[in-house]
């Protein structure tokens, strides 16, 4: 591709603000797993695998299963963050694959909290 | 059917204990009765952290955080803070109550942690440059690149008062500016990812979760001194980081953020990833030089320090992960922001992992100046199994051990470094009322022992009589004469070793020697570990009146060393026995006693 010089990276990262974490704009729901070490081997991996398969079997639109980067919450991995459109961001904690399908049936599609499940996010983003 | 505000009920072990199900059910009653049902949800959390204060009830969106709720408050809650939108003044947690010392900027709600380092950790695809580059990654380079000069960013970084987060809390724009001043043709920059620390993830956890922002942090660092190549020295041990880290280099030079004339500013710059050999001495900046060298890894003696004679002889940058992922946000948010967090001479945010006896072991970031009781208590959740506190043990190898009587001095670099700890690179290993404080100090050692890279014989030879003084007392073995000597060696050590890990090696013993000396008397004296950990000294007996006699423990003993009649109390005969504790595992009539 074509290397961007100051001019034409400000121009793609206008167009990529308005994609990233807008949710109610995309009408879009975006799953976070947190696939760090730590998450990876708490068996993060497995739980990627069932929101994924669970998004292609039920064929849902408007979903993005993602990976990130380690959440802090070691006690409570695998953990799973969720920006649904009319949701408050959600932390999710000791997320197995049974919980990923529970989470899509209450959170996703009923638009309610997983009760059990639920973590405090540890702190405000400084970035929004 | 949407809601509009959900209630948080804490379903942590504290808070379960202290009937917060009761409060569940009642809140749950109380918005049938209102009718609300349609619009608030009451769900049961995770814990909240914060067990001191519990139960604890949250209301999102509104982040409101109701401690010391009792199942009575449920109506109030409803009705006043639901039905007429006014909160319930008498239950909010009372901030002013709070320690810290420590100024947050943009909020006004309880804030347990602050991300910076961590911004982007847990929120981006750390494999997806778009994201970070969404999240305003790489506009700290453009302004350096387009709007700043050389001398311009070493002044911002002066302003934000950032020091080095290896351990030592060097300022930043010093060393910066060292290099940055010596004339020569080559210059380079290094960040040290070898983090080794027992116990220690800070580093991997952020280079997994965002490794553009080293990248971003080096390029700009390389444009201040000079520098056209970087070098980034990470653990072998760390796959996934380096992973991250090989892809985000190669996306970087494919966008025109890395390479030569970078973003069309005429200025050249690129990475390469040196992976450590896995000796701990390596974290040592004149140590891991040597190794990018291709030399074994040893340190030389200081100066001359790195900052002007360091790779190849050449003037180099050398900052821990921690320090490079500072960089980007202080040139975007101005290093008066960064200064408005922290204390007088500690600014900004530290990254901890918290672990051992603690509830919610975790990776935690929080403003320096926060209480090491905060960080404990309202983050961690407190101790596990309801033990009692014992001591933090930070900086790992090279720090010491903090007891309770400490836990309200806010953490800085200066305060630690009074307490005889030390910051370090961030680990935070929590012990309770069943750790043994020799126990302790000898793991350190025995640590210490094997990383020793033996070419000064202060650490050589002063960190194995340290650990072999060790080994006497938790035998039983030890005179009093031994305390004088661990701490003639020590100090013999913290002078004449020739890098930080000889110097700071003697710093376990001592600290557990200076907050723990009972514990060592009564080692050396009684012949006694009343944790249970120093096996020598203890003895297993059998308590004549619980034991029934069924002989479990005899059958299973694997020395044959305990006897007795069937339906009468067995003994344990203490010279033959080898104190594995198989006896006392199987009993089930808890007859076995450690004494």
């Amino acid at each position: 591709m074509e290397k961007f010089n100051l001019k034409t990276l400000q121009a793609f990262r206008a167009g990529e603000k308005k994609k990233f974490k807008n949710k109610e704009v995309q009408d879009l729901t975006t799953i976070l797993v947190g696939m760090g070490t730590c998450g990876k081997a708490a068996g993060a991996a497995e739980t990627l695998r069932a929101f994924s398969d669970l998004v292609k079997k039920s064929g849902f639109k408007n979903i993005e299963i993602k990976q990130t980067g380690c959440m802090g919450s070691c006690y409570a991995e695998p953990t799973v963050e969720v920006w649904s459109p009319g949701m408050p961001d959600t932390l999710y904690g000791r997320v197995t694959p049974a919980v990923a399908g529970r989470i899509m049936e209450t959170h996703v599609m009923q638009k309610q909290l997983l009760s059990d499940y639920v973590y405090d996010k540890p702190a405000i983003d400084i970035l929004e | 059917m949407v809601h509009k505000k959900f209630i948080i009920v804490c379903g942590g072990e504290s808070c379960s204990g202290k009937s917060s199900l009761q409060i569940y059910d009642n809140i749950n009653k109380e918005l049938v009765a209102g009718g609300f049902r349609d619009e608030i949800q009451v769900v049961k959390g995770g814990c909240l952290g914060f067990c001191g204060e519990g139960p604890l009830v949250k209301i999102i969106p509104d982040e409101t955080l109701y401690v010391g709720v009792k199942s009575g408050d449920a109506e109030e809650i409803v009705n006043s803070h639901i039905k007429k939108g006014k909160e319930v003044s008498r239950l909010l947690y009372d901030r002013k109550k709070s320690t810290r010392n420590v100024r947050l900027p943009g909020t006004d709600f309880y804030q347990k942690q602050f991300r910076i380092i961590l911004r982007n950790c847990g929120v981006i695809d750390p494999e997806n440059i778009n994201e970070y580059i969404a999240r305003d990654g790489y506009t700290g380079l453009e302004k350096a690149l387009f709007e700043m000069t050389p001398d311009d960013i070493i002044e911002e970084l002066k302003v934000s008062g950032l020091r080095g987060r290896g351990g030592a809390g060097f300022p930043t724009w010093m060393k910066w500016d060292f290099t940055k001043k010596e004339n020569s043709d080559v210059k380079y920059i290094v960040c040290n990812a070898d983090e080794g620390d027992p116990g220690a993830y800070m580093n991997r956890s952020t280079i997994e979760g965002d490794p553009h922002s080293i990248i971003e942090a080096m390029i700009i660092g390389g444009y201040t001194v000079g520098a056209n190549e970087g070098y980034i020295y990470i653990r072998a041990e760390y796959p996934i980081a380096i992973q991250r880290l090989e892809m985000a280099i190669q996306k970087a030079r494919n966008y025109g953020l890395l390479g030569k004339d970078i973003l069309g500013s005429s200025f050249d710059f690129d990475i390469e990833l040196r992976l450590g050999a896995g000796a701990y001495v390596c974290g040592e900046e004149t140590a891991l030089l040597a190794s990018i060298e291709g030399s074994r890894g040893m340190p030389r003696p200081r100066p001359p320090f790195p900052a002007t004679k360091g790779l190849w002889g050449k003037p180099t940058v050398i900052n821990n992960t921690e320090t490079w992922a500072n960089i980007p946000v202080i040139l975007t948010k101005g290093g008066k922001w960064f200064a408005s967090i922290g204390t007088e001479t500690s600014k900004g945010t530290k990254v901890f992992a918290l672990t051992g006896k603690v509830n919610n072991s975790g990776l935690v970031e929080v403003p320096l100046g926060t209480t090491l009781r905060e960080v404990i208590f309202d983050i961690g959740g407190g101790i596990k199994d309801g033990k009692k506190f014992k001591a933090a043990q930070s900086g790992g190898p090279s720090g010491g051990v903090i007891p309770e009587e400490y836990l309200d001095v806010p953490i800085d670099f200066e305060s630690l470094k009074k307490l005889g700890a030390i910051m370090g690179s961030g680990g935070l290993i929590i012990m309770d009322e069943d750790d043994c404080m020799i126990d302790i100090a000898k793991f350190y050692m025995q640590f210490a022992v094997d990383e020793s890279c033996g070419k000064c014989s202060p650490c050589r030879i002063g960190g194995k009589q340290l650990l072999e003084t060790l080994e006497l007392i938790s035998k039983g073995k030890g005179n009093m004469e031994h305390m004088t000597s661990l701490k003639r060696i020590s100090e013999a050590m913290q002078k004449a070793s020739l890098c930080g890990l000889g110097q700071n090696t003697p710093n376990p013993v001592l600290s557990t020697m200076k907050y723990f000396e009972d514990e060592y008397i009564e080692h050396i004296k009684d012949k006694k570990c009343h944790s249970g950990s120093c096996k020598s000294l203890l003895s297993y007996v059998i308590d004549p009146e619980k034991c029934i006699g069924c002989g479990l423990c005899a059958m299973k003993c694997p020395v044959n060393c305990i006897s007795g009649e069937k339906r009468k109390p067995y003994t344990i005969n203490q010279i033959e026995c080898i104190k594995c504790g198989s006896c006392y595992e199987v009993c089930k009539f808890s007859a076995v006693i450690m004494e």
